[in-house]
């Protein structure tokens, strides 16, 4: 165990933070509306955003090494600058498409995705299939050289702003329930593809209803072969796992709270004096140091190619940061008193919990329910850590699956 | 930067499991527990054959000269397995003896101390639960100790203690000096019992060689507890999730039930990830001295916490026979008890954690 970094790195950290210099945009360009475009565009060519994609699909191409993905990413969050996207086309289409992808798939998809120039959004949930994502209903049917869609899905986050859309359809009705699934990318303006948007509790609407009625994509926009949809949508789903899964963002949210408890008061005191809140803020930061030092203990796991070694607390990841981030929302609705009656403003909403104002805590507070449900339910996370991290028995299915 | 053990490391541990579970099964340690005798001689020599009660002391004096990560991984093992040994209260001293002894006490006691043929042990606490320095009243005059520590884990095999007295320095007393008197407190854990002892007017010599020796040494105990727990708190899910897969009732294994198999999985993410938090805690301490003292109180808080609610619901999973002394429950679920209560409660190194932080 050393936590210092060897001399190499430190090099590489120094070279980092050299070309961060550049952010934000010298004089009037800093405000040009695609500034964060340019300025991420010039982190592709000197090598530090879009590290690990080839530079023929638009990446630096530079070789893999984790360490430094690490330091890029710690001196881009530490300078507020736009570094690798982590929206569902860059995160989570692109390493599919890099693992999966045809040759063509790849030319075609990737470089727009990590250019910000195409959209994507993520259609695998449908009205009758949630946790049991398998029991998707909706259609592809071949038909001469177009695949048909027909059915529905929902909880579709950002489908009216997006050009295309991976997702899961049913192409063997026969097969058995996770064998008749492929993994198509549909155009949103093919005729016969309809959003509508459904509005969250927040009172934001990031969340849509997409509907099929005969929509035809070409046969080649399928990713794997027709029956492989599921083995691939699980790969993409551990890119979203990861997202979710992020200890900067529990760090940063604690220490916010650290900063509400210290505005406001308790018996004519500040907050942060009282001593069951001070215990509380310390209960809760055994758990986000807790995800802190464990990410380092699966990185490390990773870099030298043991990942086995962290498969527990790898699988645990997503709930994990999530109930810690519960907790710390919990802790802070509980500072707000009577503010907490309060409904979230627009700019809260569009924030999604990020906002350090009162109603943005409000929002915040409801907000962090969200990422508990999306990318596989907790109860979904306690069975897979029940069942694959320690052996207990299945959960009885129907015998018919 | 690397955040993961050394083959050597790993390998320790790895050798220690190997012994702990051909020489310490649970049902040697029952019979420890029946006696209520806390310690087993031939354990501890075959511990000290292969090294283990010299590891963190200098190759010069006949140790091993490892660090603190490494005692935590022995830690973690003993508390798995709830070794009924006196290796906490030993290592504690002989850090204490490293850090502040003259060379001419280093001489004197190191080299059978890491032979494991001489057994040290630590007095801290006053009343109950005065561990911190500021607060310690045994007085020292004329080289003669007398006042009273409690909580002195295996006092009654040691040969030498290592004792606080007031103003927060330490200072050495063979426990054959004529004024010292050792009363059994009867401990909840058998595996390591502790002691009252009187001194009255008990010859000493003070450990002065600088530093705030009681302080660095009591940090570095807060993350060999943590370990230990860690250890006995993961034998305990593996006890829980061994009698989910076994336990039939209404004609299924009770772990098909998701009501049962939830439970265990919640434990198990208490539990697991924090493997990393006393990894942390037990390196940050020897290299990391802004963050060590914290780090170290913030691992040990919240692990033995977290274990001791865990070690609950291990009780209750197993139903009836869970309640029994019979079930090896019991044995890790006192092992909890202790660490969470030796060297400050969650509750006092939260206090601790929060004016660390300049809160």
């Amino acid at each position: 165990m050393d936590l210092e970094y060897t001399e190499k790195y430190q090099a590489y950290r120094d070279e980092v933070r050299l070309f961060l210099k550049g952010w934000p945009l010298a004089g009037d360009a800093a405000d040009r509306p695609d500034a964060a475009g340019v300025f991420r565009k010039r982190g592709i060519e000197a090598g530090f955003v879009c590290r690990n994609v080839p530079t023929e699909y638009g990446g630096a191409g530079q070789e893999p090494d984790a360490l430094k993905d690490a330091i890029v990413r710690q001196e881009f969050y530490a300078a507020g600058a736009p570094g690798d996207l982590t929206s569902q086309g860059a995160g989570m289409l692109v390493p599919t498409l890099l693992e999966f992808g045809t040759e063509a798939q790849k030319k075609r998809f990737i470089p727009k995705a990590l250019a910000d120039e195409e959209r994507w959004c993520q259609g695998y949930s449908e009205p009758g299939s949630g946790s049991d994502l398998a029991s998707l209903q909706c259609r592809a049917t071949l038909d001469g050289d177009d695949y048909v869609l027909s059915g529905q899905k929902i909880w579709t986050s950002n489908a009216r702003q997006a050009d295309w859309m991976f997702g899961l359809f049913r192409t063997d009705p026969s097969a058995s329930k996770h064998a008749g699934i492929s993994y198509l990318l549909v155009d949103m303006k093919t005729p016969g593809v309809e959003v509508r948007p459904l509005k969250e509790m927040t009172g934001g609407m990031e969340f849509n209803e997409i509907f099929f009625n005969d929509a035809r994509v070409p046969a080649e926009n399928i990713v794997g072969k027709p029956g492989e949809g599921w083995a691939v949508s699980r790969a993409t789903l551990v890119h979203e796992r990861n997202l979710i899964a992020n200890p900067n963002m529990m760090r940063d949210t604690f220490n916010d709270l650290l900063d509400l408890a210290r505005g406001v008061e308790i018996d004519g005191c500040p907050a942060l004096e009282d001593r069951s809140l001070r215990q509380r803020l310390v209960e809760i930061e055994g758990y986000v140091r807790t995800g802190e030092t464990s990410s380092m203990l699966q990185f490390t796991a990773g870099v030298r190619g043991e990942p086995l070694k962290a498969m527990r607390p790898m699988m645990m990841g997503k709930l994990y940061s999530t109930d810690t981030m519960q907790m710390i929302q919990k802790c802070a609705y509980d500072l707000l008193g009577a503010g907490g009656m309060l409904a979230p403003t627009s700019e809260d909403v569009a924030g999604w919990g990020r906002n350090v104002t009162a109603t943005g805590w409000v929002e915040a507070y409801i907000f962090s329910m969200g990422p508990s449900i999306a990318g596989g339910a907790s109860n979904i996370q306690l069975n897979i850590i029940g069942e694959r991290g320690y052996g207990l028995p299945r959960d009885m299915r129907p015998p018919s699956s | 930067m690397d955040f993961g053990l050394s083959e050597e490391q790993e390998l320790l541990q790895e050798t220690l499991r190997g012994f702990v579970s051909k020489e310490c099964s649970a049902s040697r340690l029952r019979e420890i527990f029946d006696a209520g005798v806390g310690h087993d001689s031939s354990l501890w020599s075959g511990l000290a054959e292969m090294g283990f009660a010299g590891l963190n002391i200098p190759e010069e004096y006949g140790g091993a000269g490892m660090e603190i990560l490494d005692l935590a991984l022995v830690c973690e093992v003993l508390g798995e397995s709830g070794v009924p040994v006196p290796f906490f209260g030993h290592v504690m001293a002989s850090l204490a003896l490293v850090q502040g002894g003259s060379d001419e006490q280093k001489s004197r006691w190191l080299p059978s101390l890491a032979a494991g043929e001489k057994i040290a042990s630590i007095a801290l606490c006053e009343a109950e639960g005065e561990w911190n320095p500021e607060q310690w009243q045994c007085g020292v005059k004329g080289g003669r100790v007398f006042g009273s520590k409690s909580f002195v884990p295996s006092a009654d095999v040691a040969d030498l203690l290592v004792v606080g007295v007031a103003g927060g320095g330490l200072v050495l007393v063979e426990t054959e000096a004529e004024g010292v008197r050792v009363e059994n407190l009867d401990g909840i854990d058998r595996s390591r019992p502790v002691f009252r002892v009187e001194f009255d007017k008990a010859a000493s010599s003070p450990l002065d060689a600088g530093g705030d020796v009681a302080r660095t040494v009591s940090d570095a105990g807060l993350a060999l507890l943590a370990a230990d727990a860690f250890g006995a708190a993961s034998r305990l899910i593996d006890l829980a999730v061994e009698y989910a897969k076994t336990r039939e009732q209404f004609g299924q294994k009770i772990g098909q039930f998701q009501a049962v198999k939830h439970q265990i999985a919640r434990l198990a993410l208490d539990i697991e990830p924090s493997r990393a938090l006393y990894w942390y805690g037990a390196y940050a301490v020897e290299h990391l001295p802004e963050d060590g003292a914290r780090a170290a109180a913030l691992a040990k808080s919240h692990i033995t916490d977290r274990a001791l609610s865990a070690a609950r619901a291990v009780v209750e999973l197993h139903g009836g026979l869970g309640f029994t002394w019979e079930c090896d429950v019991q044995m890790g679920f006192k092992r909890l008890m202790f660490d969470r209560g030796f060297l400050g409660t969650p509750a006092v190194l939260r206090d601790r954690c929060a004016a660390l932080a300049g809160w």
